[in-house]
């Protein structure tokens, strides 16, 4: 099991748990839960780079716009990806703000293996905790 | 489940009926309106605790009428729980989209045809072959229907008559879709860029999931005088489609959730889970998203209505026959993931109030002005589509929906395993095989999404379906068994 992330147990969606170092890190590693949830991501090179930048007003809602952003590009852009990198997260009283690239190839369906769907992130039983290990996000996504 | 699991969900609600069960205000604090979840015993058993703490949750929220529901398929969502029915007040009430789902306007449709399971059987394969072919599955796919930014704006207001307008289907299918597949009051202005983005190229695709298109063969008639009006007789095949608005609907949940989420802070509702995000029913920032969420299950019904139109020719071809001759009228389509305006009586009192209906089937009474003319004294049709090794079932409605639970009934069988234990317990082609012993043909691009969806991870549709009946929700028309399906 890859100690970045770990599925629990939801009867109809997809929930996991993502681990970090800091607060990028943990970003990081929710967003490749995800996208293990979508394909199998040792089958994707990371060639391309998309650049994301995002912002919201809370913690919660900058992880749910990241989650979001990534499935919309992948579709919109036939991308899928194997590697993000969170190079800053911002916090102050305007708000959060995120800067980061996600790395990966074109849609190729001879060589990609396709899991479940995933239609969308939610806000469900959604935590976001500092811990004395590290980072810890839990995330459902609706498959 | 274990034995302790049972005897705390037995405690912490009060038996009503065999099969109605009520939880008490006093389960959580907040709530305004007790709780009503229609199962029978068993299927109680095996129900969640959390799925009733989703129940309680949308109690909570403004303006609630009666009771927040959860039909005989319930089981834990995000927001509302799957199988959540909820009506709020026009005016003292909220619109959430954790009350619709990512999935708007996710539903079923049927067409008939005058073939029988004899005539179909030994061209099955080829069929099978050509409809996975000829309908785009899977994640990512793309339709071969392009359409210009004028044409969805045409299709998110106009919905199926669009459809109709511009070659796909025939008239008569307009009446035979729930609200006639176009529900005024959509506004396209309301749809982001990125939500056009992602609906343009998908029109006429199943997607993937638990979504899918099923030919299969009437196995038995429970009400023949119904069935007739349905055009429903034993052996006769059809076929089910199962989709939604894909990633047009999806993304316009996406914004919408996003605004209503600072609206709820905005207007001081306080929210017991955040995927519960919403605003009073007549704010902007509510009516918005209303108003977007239109587009898109309008957007749904043109969705299936396209597939029905390949699905059709694709059996024209291999009957060298036009789909008329071959009897392919729709028998209806219904939507299981909506918010709608609709009229209801509350203690002897007549209202509008907007419903939500999150994987539910809406069931209007014999004589509802919104039925199509030749179902009228009859009922709605209530299609409640099984997994895929499992039957399927055509119910009608009765007018004790209406005083049960707002025009509701099931959506279908009912998760009880997740994906996660389903891929991780059974192999994909050994359910293949296993089905294939069955007589039944499964065309999917992964097999593990066979794993996914197969038999076991559903509870029986036929218990969640007999409890509707017993409940006299809506009653037993037909009975429908798969012979193949195709799957993203």
């Amino acid at each position: 099991m890859d100690n970045r992330f770990e599925y629990l147990e939801h009867t109809a969606d997809a929930k996991f748990r993502a681990y970090g170092r800091s607060l990028e890190e943990v970003f990081e590693n929710a967003a490749y839960a995800m996208f293990n949830v979508m394909i199998d991501t040792s089958t994707v090179a990371a060639e391309i780079s998309h650049e994301i930048e995002l912002s919201s007003e809370d913690m919660d809602g900058l992880l749910f716009n990241w989650l979001s952003e990534i499935l919309f590009v992948f579709e919109v852009e036939s991308l899928v990806f194997s590697k993000f990198i969170v190079d800053r997260i911002e916090q102050d009283e305007g708000g959060c703000r995120l800067f980061a690239r996600a790395m990966g190839e074109d849609i190729n369906l001879s060589k990609h293996k396709f899991g479940t769907e995933v239609k969308a992130a939610t806000y469900n039983d959604m935590k976001i905790e500092s811990t004395p290990a590290g980072w810890m996000i839990q995330a459902t996504v609706d498959t | 489940m274990s034995e302790e699991n049972e005897s705390s969900v037995f405690n912490m609600l009060k038996k009503i009926s065999d099969n109605i069960w009520e939880v008490p205000m006093d389960y959580k604090p907040g709530m305004r309106v007790p709780g009503r979840i229609f199962v029978s015993e068993h299927l109680l058993s095996i129900l969640e605790k959390e799925t009733i703490d989703q129940v309680a949750n949308v109690a909570m929220l403004p303006g609630i009428q009666k009771y927040s529901m959860a039909m005989p398929d319930a089981h834990l969502g995000y927001g509302f729980s799957i199988g959540g029915v909820a009506a709020f007040d026009k005016e003292k009430g909220v619109i959430s989209p954790g009350g619709v789902g990512f999935d708007i306007n996710c539903g079923v449709r049927l067409v008939r045809s005058n073939l029988s399971e004899k005539d179909v059987r030994p061209r099955l394969s080829k069929l099978l072959d050509d409809l996975f072919e000829t309908i785009p599955t899977g994640v990512g796919s793309k339709s071969r229907l392009k359409v210009s930014d004028a044409e969805l704006d045409d299709i998110f207001v106009n919905g199926v008559q669009w459809a109709v307008d511009n070659g796909y289907g025939v008239q008569e299918d307009v009446d035979h879709c729930e609200s006639g597949g176009n529900i005024p009051g959509a506004d396209p202005s309301k749809v982001s860029v990125k939500a056009r983005k992602r609906g343009r190229p998908q029109i006429g695709t199943l997607g993937s999931g638990n979504h899918f298109l099923e030919v299969q063969y009437v196995d038995k008639i429970y009400d023949e005088k119904a069935a007739s009006v349905f055009g429903l007789r034993e052996g006769q095949v059809t076929f089910m489609i199962h989709c939604g608005s894909r990633g047009a609907g999806h993304q316009i949940c996406t914004d919408h959730l996003q605004i209503l989420t600072q609206a709820s802070r905005k207007y001081n509702i306080s929210l017991p889970d955040k995927q519960l995000a919403c605003a009073p029913a007549q704010s902007p920032e509510a009516q918005d998203y209303f108003k977007a969420m239109l587009c898109a299950a309008n957007y749904a019904w043109v969705n299936r209505h396209v597939i029905m139109h390949w699905t059709r020719e694709v059996f024209e071809n291999t009957f060298s026959k036009e789909f008329g001759d071959l009897g392919m009228h729709l028998v209806y389509d219904v939507a299981h993931n909506i918010a709608k305006l609709e009229e209801h009586t509350v203690d002897g009192r007549k209202a509008e109030m907007y419903v939500h209906r999150k994987g539910a089937t809406r069931a209007f009474a014999p004589g509802h002005p919104d039925l199509p003319e030749d179902y009228r004294d009859t009922g709605q049709p209530v299609i409640i589509p099984g997994s895929m090794g499992t039957p399927s079932y055509v119910l009608c409605s009765t007018k004790a929906a209406m005083d049960i639970s707002f025009g509701s009934a099931c959506h279908g069988a009912g998760r009880v395993m997740s994906r996660k234990s389903a891929k991780h317990e059974l192999h994909g082609e050994q359910v293949r095989e296993e089905l294939g012993l069955m007589g039944i043909q499964v065309r999917a691009s992964q097999p593990s999404l066979i794993a996914e969806e197969a038999p076991a991870v559903y509870k029986s549709s036929s218990e969640v379906v007999d409890v509707v009946h017993e409940l006299g929700i809506a009653t037993k028309v037909a009975r429908l068994l798969p012979m193949g399906v195709i799957k993203g």
